[in-house]
């Protein structure tokens, strides 16, 4: 039998059939949605007259575009608003199942779903959001849609697919001190550039990847988007195994052991092939940081910004208002953003909660600490880290996608810097003329203590 | 979906690499829950100063330029999966969007709308640039059934590729729910053989 990745297996389970010299007919097991790309998918069923095929395989919530303070109040933006009582009348009308604003399992869509065991392992998942990929951390093939596409799966659970080629970066190692899943995301970008994975599934393997928790592989899977890649996978093993088991939606009992018999075959066979590999050391990766408009252009915080002649380069240092060849250490930030789903899980929390305990966060800074979710929120006040976040002059918000794209009141204001966790630097992607500096959530939580830039792993070693 | 089969136009170029759709329409304005209406807001913040103010400098506010085909530089398209952006360039009145490289979303989106994206070398999309900016008069023409495109005053021209089921798709307007449909038999099937 021909040796097989783990992406052949899964995507191989799932093809209902082939187009003579066209794409597949592959099958949807999940399809979460959100306020802001399912509306026109609703409209567009209902004014064609058909049916959605299977709304119990349907879960949606409120992220996108929902207020981070104040929930239990009307949402005061009236196209907000609008948007997602629109939400709720079509999930009611198609009887899908909505976690809605206030709801207690309410969150960012990648935040809430693997959360909920609605993510398992060997699953095909959507979503009309491009960090859909976050759902590879289990071992299953999640990736991002147009709205056309989610009309497509309400009217029959599949989609029409070219099969992608197949990518694995490998990275092998001991990760330095201060080096969180984020940095080895934004490294791996930063070396692959933003379009080196477009037509590619990646899958990342080594005992980097084998050693994270799962939120850890979520953040690095959340941003295989950003190198072009449709999604990201890690093999599941127990470290999958034991987040999965008990969740609400996980398999129970014997239907659970069942289940992880079949996973255990999941994992790349040896000597199977992939189109293309890179291959990385975890001992040359350091605390990372963004200096430019896309998630490529980042650097070691240590490191200078490099010399670039190409055009486009140097329009996005202008609108970064950084020269080439300069340093980005003690540069002044005014504000600071914990959150998106790329890093607002309770462990990204606990990393900005253990560098803050003790700390005042400096008096030039705004930060938005914006947990993923309910449970998340409710996380980190059993936590205590509530407490430890308030006594160094932080204020926690309520869950949401909030400052990752500002489409809510969250918004960085113009020509002003911003250190964010979130996974885009695009122009204007935090408000309009703001200025994103892509870096994990250690690096954030030192620079809203500090006020500035500074080069973290100087002062943890 | 309306059809696509062949145009002949000018065109806008919009000589930058790694054209984002948060660019090609801001999520501020993604709160709308029809598709209409976001040709308005294309490139908004490149359009206009955060004033209001019209942007001279911007390609698309340059009367010297126009037409139904936007040239763009490599990796346009990626980013955020919002189908807005297709439905934002083709509300603009764009029927064609020329690259050298097209991310994948962005290129899915643009086929659902009728909204044909052609791949062409490093190599033509310079040409393209450098003749279209020396004359902003250059007509160009795509046409799907050779699947080629062409400068009508110097005769370049170059081959592109696009899925063979895609092609049928644009040129008789179809779109992918209508064949999903048509094999509900075979999704049922797979569903009962699959549990």
């Amino acid at each position: 039998m021909s040796k097989k990745t783990l992406f052949d297996k899964v995507w191989d389970a799932h093809v209902v059939s082939t187009i003579e010299n066209g794409p597949q007919i592959l099958y949807i097991d999940k399809h979460l949605i959100h306020e802001v790309t399912s509306p026109q998918a609703f409209n567009e069923l209902e004014n064609r007259g058909i049916p959605v095929f299977r709304p119990n395989q349907i879960v949606a919530t409120a992220d996108h575009n929902t207020p981070t303070l104040n929930q239990d109040q009307p949402v005061r933006d009236a196209l907000s608003r609008q948007q997602l009582e629109q939400l709720s009348v079509n999930c009611k009308k198609n009887n899908i199942t909505l976690y809605e604003l206030g709801h207690k399992y309410n969150g960012i869509v990648h935040v809430m779903a693997p959360e909920l065991g609605v993510t398992q392992p060997g699953m095909t998942m959507v979503c009309g959001d491009s960090h859909t990929s976050t759902h590879g951390a289990f071992g299953t093939i999640a990736f991002g849609i147009g709205t056309s596409q989610v009309a497509q799966v309400f009217a029959s659970q599949c989609l029409l697919l070219t099969k992608p080629k197949s990518l694995r970066v490998t990275v092998n190692g001991k990760l330095k001190n201060g080096v969180l899943p984020k940095d080895v995301i934004l490294y791996i970008i930063s070396k692959l550039g933003t379009n080196s994975g477009t037509g590619y599934f990646c899958e990342y393997a080594g005992n980097v990847f084998e050693e994270m928790s799962m939120e850890g592989r979520m953040t690095v899977c959340n941003m295989s988007i950003e190198m072009g890649a449709r999604g990201g996978m890690i093999a599941p093993d127990e470290t999958t195994f034991q987040y999965v088991k008990g969740r609400k939606f996980a398999p129970k009992g014997e239907d659970f052991e069942k289940k992880v018999a079949y996973w255990k075959t999941l994992p790349t066979d040896e000597g199977a092939t992939f189109d293309m590999e890179y291959n990385f050391d975890a001992e040359d990766i350091e605390p990372m940081i963004t200096y430019g408009t896309n998630p490529g252009m980042g650097i070691k915080i240590s490191e200078n910004i490099p010399v670039d002649e190409n055009a486009s380069f140097k329009k996005s240092l202008s609108y970064m208002d950084f020269e080439a060849g300069e340093s980005l250490i003690n540069k002044p930030i005014n504000y600071v953003f914990i959150g998106s789903c790329t890093n607002s899980r309770i462990e990204d929390f606990r990393v900005a909660a253990q560098y803050i305990k003790g700390k005042k966060k400096a008096d030039n800074v705004t930060a938005w600490l914006v947990p993923g979710s309910k449970q998340v929120e409710a996380q980190i006040i059993e936590e205590g880290l509530k407490t430890v976040f308030e006594d160094a002059g932080f204020e926690l918000r309520q869950p949401g996608c909030s400052a990752c794209l500002a489409m809510n009141d969250d918004k960085i204001p113009q020509g002003e810097y911003c250190v964010s966790t979130s996974n885009r630097n695009f122009e204007g992607r935090q408000g309009q003329g703001s200025r994103t500096i892509l870096a994990s959530p250690l690096v954030a939580a030192a620079t809203a203590v500090e006020g500035k830039i500074i080069d973290i792993s100087k002062q943890l070693n | 979906m309306e059809k696509f089969t062949t145009l002949q136009s000018k065109a806008i170029p919009l000589n930058i690499e790694n054209v984002d759709t948060d660019q090609i329409i801001p999520a501020r304005f993604l709160k709308a829950t029809d598709r209409k209406g976001f040709g308005d807001n294309v490139f908004r913040d490149w359009r206009y100063h955060k004033d209001g103010t019209v942007n001279e400098d911007f390609i698309l506010n340059d009367s010297k330029y126009s037409g139904s085909i936007l040239v763009a530089g490599d990796n346009f398209g990626c980013g955020s999966s919002r189908e807005h952006a297709a439905w934002a360039i083709t509300d603009y009145g764009f029927k064609v969007v020329v690259s050298s490289f097209f991310a994948d979303i962005f290129k899915g989106n643009a086929l659902n709308n009728g909204l044909l994206p052609v791949q062409v070398s490093e190599q033509f999309l310079s040409d393209l640039f450098q003749q279209i900016e020396s004359n902003p008069e250059t007509e160009l023409t795509v046409d799907l059934e050779a699947q080629t495109i062409s400068i009508k005053a110097s005769g370049l021209s170059e081959a592109f590729k696009i899925d063979a089921y895609k092609k049928t798709c644009l040129i008789n307007g179809y779109d992918d729910i209508d064949y999903l449909l048509s094999k509900k038999a075979e999704i049922e099937a797979f569903e009962k053989q699959s549990m």
